[in-house]
């Protein structure tokens, strides 16, 4: 039978033991790091073609890896001597790793970041601008969506570009209508329209267990949409301020209730036991907001075959949210020069346009967005194109974490009607700028 | 799974306070640093893995973190904002509704176990690896499993339970039933484990005191209790322990059953779920290392009172 240790008896493990903390504190206290600001951009030259480099790149979705490769194929004819190992990090592990490499000072070369995390690693100087390419003219901000630009912008210094770029759509399931007896929505449909609609699906459709609409607890594809929508903001523009606690971003959680408190939608308890994309992908959803990043999973459903994309329907003004993730290189590099010109190299048109024709997602460099759409011709994928001329960049700040988790804390209250949605809006709003203040 | 057959009855943690023997001195003496040199890989592995991490977390902890490194002493106000805040009282009550539920475990793993040693039971292996298995499975892979079981709309539990008319409630989804979820497939998947080691000690029990027990007229009931459990007590103490530690530290479980996007977390979570809470999501490693500091005390006081207590009611 096993033993637990004994209790410590005798004098020479006391003794080993007080040792042992005597070296532990002396560690702790070398450790000690003050912390650091922005990077300053090293003086920038474009790399020669016969630079011998071994760099690291990490990124975090597997279906991207094939497209990738063939872009590290084309880079090898510019850059025969650069060897680039590909470092894939699934995502839901990805920052958390980002984050402890970063404090070790190992972060790959060259890897991919998000909109919620950019501004943490350029204010504590962990990445490198990119001034010096765009002042040589490797790389033109005005080759990418303008809001995508601003994503990975702080204080006026550009640290990225974006390498792809997503949308949010309604995703419609045409069979559910056609059940239901109820017709397609006309692309210029408002909030009435769709609340109305889905009210009438749920009900017609309430003996399959279906429903027309569904909200959830992902800010991205739901209620951050409604709160442009209405006219309102999630951040406010100098970062400083929550916009939770106006009218106009209550309106735009009053939307969601709405949906729910109708029968339109699942209710919050049954969309976190099944989250609102599986409703749609397996048949029980007629409406879904949903990113364009959605088209492969929906391609392998069984709702393949009758599905179609409209425009989100419009508020007091129309309104999407843009995101895309941006290759940006770590300021601590050793291989610096290398890792700018991949960077540059996976920025420009060529690499772009092989992304997109190899349909792993929208390439962010203009005009080489075609691939996308015909990848599903019975789908009307221009949608979250034609979205990009009125959207929004995903609202971010330095530390998005922590307030998103105060989202995710008390909105679902809201949602489900437990308490009135302008107390929740304004207790959120109150707590948010406090957050934004210590950032 | 080795066992003493010789001392059967022996408790498998000496108390803590009995005064070390004389003689062991001396052998150490005798045999110079050779027993150190031979622990020593084991001794640098502990130091630097455990030791090392927990003096470090404890530092860290009278300070405030930059989300890179790079720390500020700040002394005692992690701590002083630990003891004011909700949360940490919400995660201790839900980890002792948790540990409650997941200790339930322990009185019928004795029954089972007590079950699987009658003699001349069939097929006898198999069920023990039927329970056991339970135990060697990956947590995230059960917690899927149970996840489809739980769901409110689509889920097998519901299903069952509305064919006797019973409508269950979303049980990962509403406050209260959640961490009751999660703690029933806690008690379901810790049941094998606990077997084990109970099944282990009950071979330690001489046949002789049965076969006494058995002449002196007692009914198998009486035999259980005034026989079996009693010899048993030093297993169930260690059983005892071992859970409750686990059950403090409740965490993958929950994290893959509930979701991190779960709307009840903020009302269900554990403590360990609370420290990964602010160390990892809201970046707070200062205030995450007091957190675990305070789970670190909570453990130890714990089971520091049960081995204070064991001597009122384990045999030795």
């Amino acid at each position: 039978m096993p033993r637990p240790s004994l209790a410590p008896r005798g004098g020479v493990r006391r003794r080993l033991s007080v040792t042992a903390a005597a070296v532990g504190v002396a560690l702790v206290a070398a450790g000690c790091s003050s912390a650091s600001g922005p990077a300053e951009a090293a003086p920038y030259e474009a790399a020669p073609s016969d630079l011998s480099a071994s760099i690291t790149y990490g990124v975090w979705d597997q279906a991207q890896v094939e497209a990738i490769e063939a872009n590290l194929d084309g880079f090898a004819e510019l850059y025969p001597d650069i060897d680039v190992s590909v470092n894939v990090t699934p995502y839901a592990d990805y920052f958390t790793k980002l984050q402890t490499q970063a404090s070790s000072d190992s972060l790959p070369d060259l890897f991919w970041l998000n909109g919620p995390n950019f501004q943490l690693y350029a204010s504590n100087g962990k990445i490198e601008p990119i001034t010096g390419a765009v002042e040589a003219g490797d790389i033109d901000t005005a080759d990418y969506p303008e809001a995508l630009v601003d994503l990975y912008s702080l204080d006026d210094v550009q640290y990225g570009v974006p390498k792809d770029m997503d949308t949010i759509g309604v995703w419609v399931n045409e069979a559910l209508f056609e059940q239901a007896g109820v017709p397609l929505p006309e692309a210029d449909w408002t909030w009435d329209d769709f609340q109305e609609t889905a009210a009438t699906i749920s009900e017609a459709l309430s003996a399959e267990g279906a429903y027309g609409g569904a909200g959830g607890m992902d800010g991205q594809t739901t209620y951050y949409d409604t709160i442009f929508q209405a006219g309102g903001e999630v951040v406010a523009d100098d970062g400083k301020a929550s916009g939770y606690d106006t009218p106009e971003a209550e309106e735009g959680l009053q939307f969601w209730t709405d949906l729910i408190a109708s029968g339109g939608s699942p209710s919050i308890q049954q969309l976190t036991d099944t989250p609102a994309d599986q409703w749609f992908t397996s048949g029980k959803l007629a409406m879904y907001w949903g990113g364009s990043w959605l088209n492969a999973a929906v391609s392998e459903s069984p709702v393949s075959g009758t599905t179609d994309v409209l425009p989100l329907p419009a508020g007091e003004e129309q309104a999407t949210v843009i995101h895309g993730v941006s290759n940006v290189v770590s300021s601590g590099s050793e291989e610096k020069q290398a890792a700018q010109a991949l960077q540059v190299y996976l920025a420009g048109e060529e690499a772009q346009q092989q992304q997109g024709d190899m349909g792993a997602v929208i390439p962010a460099f203009a005009d080489t967005q075609q691939g996308f759409v015909d990848s599903a011709p019975d789908r009307d994928l221009q949608v979250f194109l034609d979205a990009v001329d009125y959207a929004r960049p995903l609202p971010v700040s330095k530390n998005a974490a922590a307030w998103n988790a105060l989202e995710n804390a008390d909105l679902p209250g809201a949602f489900s009607g437990d308490e009135p949605v302008a107390d929740v809006a304004s207790s959120l709003g109150e707590r948010m700028t406090a957050l934004l203040e210590k950032e | 799974m080795s066992h003493d057959t010789t001392t059967p009855t022996r408790t498998p943690a000496a108390p803590a306070a009995t005064t070390p023997p004389a003689p062991r001195r001396r052998v150490l003496q005798r045999d110079g640093a050779w027993p150190w040199v031979f622990v020593s890989p084991l001794a640098a592995g502990i130091l630097v893995f455990f030791v090392w991490p927990v003096l470090q977390t404890a530092y860290y902890s009278f300070t405030s973190w930059g989300v890179f490194g790079g720390s500020t002493f700040t002394g005692l106000a992690n701590y002083a904002r630990l003891v004011v805040d909700p949360q940490l009282w919400t995660a201790l009550g839900n980890t002792l509704i948790y540990t409650g539920i997941v200790l339930l475990g322990v009185p019928l793993a004795v029954w089972l176990a007590s079950l699987l040693n009658t003699p001349g039971l069939r097929f006898a292996s198999f069920y023990r690896v039927l329970f056991f298995l339970p135990y060697v499975a990956m947590p995230t892979a059960i917690a899927m499993v149970w996840r489809i079981i739980f769901n409110g709309d689509f889920g097998v539990l519901n299903y069952l339970l509305g064919r006797v008319g019973i409508e269950g409630p979303y049980w990962i989804s509403t406050p209260g039933a959640a961490i009751v979820a999660v703690a029933v497939v806690g008690l379901w998947s810790s049941l094998g484990f606990a077997m084990i080691i109970l099944g282990a000690g009950l071979k330690a029990v001489p046949p002789e005191l049965y076969e006494a027990a058995e002449l002196d007229g007692a009914t198998p009931w009486r035999q259980f209790r005034s026989v079996t459990v009693p010899l048993l007590t030093p297993s169930i103490f260690f059983v005892l322990i071992i859970t409750i530690i686990s059950s403090f530290q409740l965490f993958d479980l929950q994290f893959a059953i509930l979701g991190s996007q779960n709307p009840v977390l903020p009302k269900s979570l554990s403590l360990v779920y609370f420290f990964y809470q602010q160390g990892f999501i809201a970046n707070d490693k200062g205030y995450a290392a007091a957190i675990a500091i305070f789970i670190f005390v909570l453990i130890g006081l714990v089971t520091l009172l049960q081995f204070r207590l064991q001597k009122k009611w384990v045999q030795s």
